[in-house]
């Protein structure tokens, strides 16, 4: 087994077993906590899938988690306050508004993906950031949904068999959700589809040359990641309670991004570590003064500079 | 439709076009020459404020103020290219974006611990602090004219800098050929110091023009940031010509959008239907303005000519 | 038929003619060397002809059918492979998997993501058969940025070989080898010929006239002669061009 698989599934088995241990003798904040650092980890896996497998430097992914947030909170909003019965929208059941989530993030990800991957380089950085943005302008504009001031979720979302306002079962779906992103981006990049996005990746004209069309093979990552993401934000959505268009500002999809880099992209494992790292560091740094953000900075910068491979990098295979 | 209202509007967004002039032509410039994608660029938008609002308190005069705080401004710039930028020339575009988010956090931290979580409000001169009355309904305040002017001002010294300087020759070169400059044997790391000190200038100046009417604020630099993109996006990254007009044009049609949308919807729909739709349309309006030159023309309205 | 023909090709970049007024027909099945001094506009024609640039006017036919619009990833599906005359190769992936993906290009749709590709028996024989072809079935698992100048521009040719085009546009397929290494290309492309039509574009002199069946000289964007390799070497325009750029 090579160290990096090794390092993974023992995180992977910290990530099970610690959370449930500190609930069971008393400590339920950090089970909150691995609840969060769970879910934004399947959003930074999502976002591997086109960053680290893909190149594709996305700065807009908070959008998507934003979004399937959004699309739990909105029906539940109906559901409590009456409207859009008739489009069978006003509903706490989770079986209707998971789908609803990914599915919109996933159209939102086709219409905006469509024009954004015409462009290269720093364009695309800049044009996924625009849209984002736009996500985030449209939301604060709708007052009925709370605008700045956000949404509450009155009620989680129903889902057969489970009760998520019991923390230990939010966590388990959570980590079972997390491993199941997991494996499918795996898959995927493992997969002819994946070779190609990886071999566009590298060298997109010496692909095309080969007869492929990488704008389409792209194009259909962007729209995986986007409903991955969103299947995360409704997560989110139901872990918080809470949801406003902060989700989606583009300072949270940086912090995705550096959560791939930091762990390490293009890895499997490596969103996962990078999103824990991340979480953690910024509850101790929080502990210890209000004005965490510049330590955090500085480490930031401090990882471009120096290093290269995240997290993962310390664990690479012998050659 | 009131004519004062849309002359008012028109004003409001031509400054903020000139604004956006401002904080893009920094961002073009260090693009285009440098290949950097420089996110902390609007964190001197918001140091300049903050700078030239602390400095008015302690010399008492705005304009002095004003005057102070560009070079101060312009050194943090140098800073920021000597320390980050530099080393990071050789890196990809993802690497360029993660150090210089990392300087947005320290930055805001810095900010917050310098002038504290409040904002800061800057007073006026009393000179400015008066109104322009056209007629009964048209009423200006006089300090919209000034960053009118002083935005104008700005935009044709650059544009005379550009064109009739050697280091404005060095610019235009280097925006279309880096390695004709490079050949040139022209001292590129000054170069590239005065690139970054300058933009930051530019991007101070709008910081320091705007926060007596929004104060100076932490974070206020994260909100001009995205528009300066669309605004680059939209002109063709590199182009100074591009980010001009488009700056104007992405000002206007964002002030008047927020102001006339509702009115024009209500010539086609009903009037609940406009109130409803009108204000989450002109908020997206510039993206989807944005969205629409791109996918005419990928690379802008003005892409630079061959590299 | 000639199996790719320019018609009238031109191509300017700022006020520079990279490509004017090119006509060129190449013959089915023939080794059709384009020859030229530096800066004459050889890879500016080779972009043209795999459509990663369009010409500003002319046309390009492809078996008789105008593909002067046609996106490169559709002139592969046609037909046409390239090489490039910088290696261009996918650097973090390994020597096997570089094959294998155009192998896979080939063999149907790739848009399929549950198997593992590496398990895709067909595939993975048919890469590995063409990297013991050009000799270097015992790098498959290496990373390709790990291989020398050499290893990497024959793995160029196995790339195009597993596009089993008809075509093969081939830029400077000898450019920065050594002797030994030349000649070990030299005889790859001999075994080459007559299977696929190609067009190589090559400085090295000696390798063209060793293999080539026609030869076109380009000048300044413009083919100045097309011929058999012996009437090309007594051609006088050419040898002017040719002792003009020495001069």
């Amino acid at each position: 087994m090579s160290p990096r698989t090794l390092a993974t599934l023992v995180a992977m088995a910290l990530l099970a077993v610690l959370p449930p241990v500190f609930y069971y003798t008393g400590n339920a904040f950090w089970l909150d906590l691995a609840t969060r650092l769970t879910i934004l980890a399947i959003a930074a896996t999502s976002l591997n899938l086109i960053l680290g497998y893909g190149g594709l430097v996305s700065f807009g992914h908070a959008a998507y988690v934003g979004l399937g947030a959004y699309a739990v909170g909105i029906p539940a909003y109906h559901w409590l306050y009456g409207g859009l019965e008739h489009l069978g929208l006003a509903t706490t059941s989770g079986l209707v508004q998971i789908p609803l989530a990914m599915a919109t993030c996933a159209l939102f990800a086709l219409v905006t993906g469509a024009i954004c991957l015409r462009t290269r380089g720093v364009y695309f950085i800049m044009i996924t950031m625009a849209f984002a943005q736009m996500v985030y302008y449209a939301i604060v504009s709708i007052e009925e949904y709370g605008g700045d001031d956000g949404l509450v979720i009155d009620t989680r979302s129903e889902l057969p068999g489970l009760n998520l306002d019991d923390p230990i079962q939010l966590f388990g779906l959570a980590y079972v959700s997390l491993v199941a992103a997991m494996l499918i981006v795996r898959m995927i990049t493992r997969s002819r589809f994946g070779m190609v996005l990886r071999g566009a990746k590298g060298n997109a004209e010496r692909v095309q040359m080969m007869g492929l069309n990488t704008y389409a093979y792209r194009l259909t990552a962007y729209v995986i990641s986007g409903a991955m993401a969103g299947y995360a934000g409704a997560l989110l959505g139901n872990f918080t309670t809470f949801i406003s268009p902060e989700m989606m500002d583009w300072t949270r999809s940086g912090e995705l991004m550096f959560m791939v880099i930091l762990g390490g992209g293009g890895t499997t494992g490596g969103p996962m570590l990078g999103a824990a790292a991340f979480i953690i560091l910024e509850e101790l740094l929080s502990h210890f003064t209000i004005y965490w953000h510049l330590p955090f900075g500085l480490l930031l910068i401090a990882v471009v500079l120096f290093t290269r491979g995240g997290l993962m990098g310390f664990f690479r295979g012998r050659k | 439709m009131d004519t004062s209202l849309l002359v008012i509007q028109t004003l409001n967004g031509l400054q903020l076009g000139l604004l956006l002039f401002l904080v893009a032509s920094g961002l073009t410039l260090v693009f285009g020459i440098l290949d950097f994608v420089n996110l902390a660029h609007a964190s001197l938008y918001m140091l300049g404020a903050f700078i030239c609002a602390s400095l008015t308190y302690a010399v008492g005069n705005f304009f002095l103020a004003v005057l102070i705080a560009l070079p101060v401004t312009a050194l943090l710039g140098w800073g920021v290219e000597r320390f980050i930028a530099r080393p990071l020339y050789s890196r990809d575009h993802l690497d360029h974006v993660l150090a210089t988010f990392g300087l947005i956090l320290v930055f805001d931290t810095a900010a917050h611990l310098i002038w504290g979580p409040e904002g800061i409000a800057v007073p006026l001169p009393q000179a400015f602090r008066g109104q322009l009355e056209l007629s009964e309904t048209l009423v200006i305040p006089t300090y919209r004219l000034v960053i009118i002017a002083a935005g104008l001002a700005a935009a044709g010294g650059l544009y005379w800098m550009v064109t009739h300087t050697r280091l404005g020759m060095l610019i235009r070169a280097g925006a279309s050929n880096r390695r004709m400059v490079a050949a040139l044997g022209i001292n590129i790391e000054l170069l590239f110091g005065l690139v970054f000190a300058l933009g930051a200038a530019l991007a101070g100046l709008a910081g320091m023009l705007i926060a007596p009417i929004t104060e100076a604020s932490i974070g206020m630099g994260n909100q001009v940031i995205i528009t300066a993109f669309v605004v680059i996006i939209v002109g063709g990254i590199g182009s100074m010509k591009g980010a001009f007009i488009a700056a104007l044009l992405i000002g206007l049609i964002d002030t008047l959008g927020r102001s006339f949308l509702d009115d024009i919807f209500k010539l086609f729909m009903s009037p609940d239907a406009a109130e409803n739709s009108a204000p989450a349309l002109s908020a997206m309006l510039i993206y989807i303005i944005m969205a629409c030159v791109l996918a005419l023309k990928p690379q802008g309205l003005f892409p630079p000519k061959v590299r | 038929m000639s199996i790719l023909e320019t018609r009238n090709l031109m191509k300017s970049f700022g006020g520079i003619r990279a490509t004017d007024d090119l006509t060129l027909a190449v013959e089915e099945g023939e080794l059709h060397a384009i020859i030229g001094p530096n800066g004459a506009g050889k890879t500016t024609l080779i972009t043209q002809l795999c459509g990663t640039q369009m010409p500003d006017a002319g046309q390009v036919l492809f078996k008789g059918r105008d593909i002067t619009g046609l996106a490169p990833h559709k002139r592969a599906r046609l037909g046409i492979t390239r090489s490039f005359q910088i290696t261009s190769l996918i650097a973090d992936m390994t020597v096997l998997e570089n094959i294998a993906l155009a192998v896979q290009a080939r063999a149907g749709s790739s848009f399929r993501f549950f198997r593992a590709a590496s398990s895709v028996e067909a595939i993975q024989s048919r890469a590995m058969e063409l990297l013991a072809r050009v000799g270097l079935a015992e790098k498959a698992g290496m990373v390709t940025a790990a291989l020398s100048h050499g290893e990497h521009r024959h793995m160029e040719i196995a790339i195009a070989l597993a596009s089993e085009a008809e075509l093969m546009l081939l830029d400077e397929p000898m450019a920065g080898l050594g002797p030994e290494e030349s000649a070990r290309m030299v005889e790859l492309l001999r075994g080459l010929k007559g299977k696929h039509t190609i067009v190589l574009i090559e400085h090295d002199m000696d390798a063209v006239f060793a293999l080539a069946d026609r030869i076109s000289v380009l000048v300044y964007g413009h083919i100045i002669a097309t011929g058999l390799p012996a009437e090309i070497r007594a051609n006088k325009e050419v040898e002017a061009a040719y002792l003009g750029e020495e001069a």
